[in-house]
């Protein structure tokens, strides 16, 4: 997915590192990887440990990093192109809650143009770019660490260490805990949704997006337009 | 203890951790001046042994300790207060590729970096 724009911002400076969000590891991750055929380092996070480390919530995010290590814009909805749910079309023959759910992809922020605009802008401008943040707004911007979401992390960490160790009921109930405590991280909620039927958790993701705003799954970017 | 180093939360098998242990997998290590990591250090005394109770040490750096008594696993972090970035200085981070090879982010200093979080689900 970031492939073409790697190859033409890496002559200028810019390296993509991608890092997949997926408990299940080189098993889920794996397939994608080796199909992209990425030349920039492709990394797994089995841990989420970029949740913690970072703020991120959600996929994709991209944070801006500068040639001194320096974060130069915080975690922030990353999309290379459009993607092809936004152009879904209602099949005719579609059950309500599956036109719904087209509805509510389709109404999904997505802001890719002005996204891959401000990369480059940066990548050709550095600290001169307006896209460039200074560290206190950097550190400003990043999310707040309540301890409830520092809990829910241990939580999730608790309920992928038994998934793994194929103890999937207690699982899925500090996935459960993990969702509760952080109802807005997406990663939290979508991955262990993923490894095994979402029905346990009596929920769906168009519940969930629902609840919290189809506006605020991917906020607006804060930036110049 | 399942977690090789400290990422976000530890996982434990025990309820107390020896200094050692807690310094190698959450970077936080038992000085004469408390818990210290870097340059910043929280008041804690140990209690006469080498052995630290994961409770008292989640207490004095402000963590959550999460026990599933079923399986004897004890989780401690991730850390709270303030903003999940402290500094505008990017966190040191190692992660595997598909191989397993291991990638440090900070071998990228001298380029500027899009790190881009992403999955498969």
């Amino acid at each position: 997915m970031w492939q073409a724009l790697r190859e033409e911002l890496h002559p200028r400076g810019l390296e993509i590192v991608t890092v997949a969000l997926d408990a299940a590891g080189v098993a889920t991750a794996g397939p994608w990887i080796e199909k992209a055929g990425a030349r920039h380092p492709s990394l797994i996070d089995r841990e989420h440990a970029l949740d913690a480390r970072f703020g991120i919530v959600n996929v994709p995010s991209g944070v801006w990093i500068d040639e001194r290590g320096t974060i130069v814009r915080p975690p922030e909805p990353a999309h290379p192109s459009r993607p092809a749910y936004k152009d879904r079309v209602v099949p005719p023959d579609a059950t309500p809650e599956q036109r719904e759910r087209i509805e509510v992809v389709r109404a999904l922020t997505v802001e890719n143009e002005r996204y891959v605009a401000a990369l480059r802008d940066w990548v050709a401008h550095g600290a001169r770019s307006r896209y460039a943040l200074s560290p206190d707004e950097v550190v400003r911007r990043s999310r707040p660490r309540p301890i409830g979401e520092a809990e829910a992390a241990a939580h999730f960490a608790l309920g992928r260490a038994l998934h793994e160790a194929g103890e999937h009921d207690d699982a899925v109930a500090h996935f459960r805990e993990a969702h509760r405590l952080h109802p807005t991280n997406w990663t939290y909620r979508r991955d262990a949704w993923s490894l095994s039927t979402p029905d346990l958790y009596g929920t769906s993701w168009l519940d969930e997006v629902k609840r919290e705003g189809v506006e605020n799954y991917y906020p607006r970017l804060e930036m110049p337009e | 203890m399942l977690a090789p180093r400290r990422l976000g939360a530890v996982i434990f098998r025990s309820d107390t951790v020896t200094a050692d242990e807690l310094a190698r997998v959450t970077g936080w290590h038992l000085r004469r001046e408390g818990l210290c990591r870097e340059d910043r250090c929280v008041p804690f005394v140990a209690r006469g042994s080498n052995a630290v109770p994961l409770a008292d040490a989640a207490r004095a750096l402000g963590m959550p300790l999460v026990h599933d008594a079923k399986r004897g696993l004890w989780a401690l972090g991730a850390e709270s207060g303030g903003h999940a970035l402290a500094t505008a200085t990017a966190p040191d981070l190692e992660l595997p590729d598909a191989t397993g090879r291991p990638f440090r982010l900070a071998s990228l200093r001298g380029q500027k970096v899009l790190l881009v979080a992403w999955a498969s689900w």
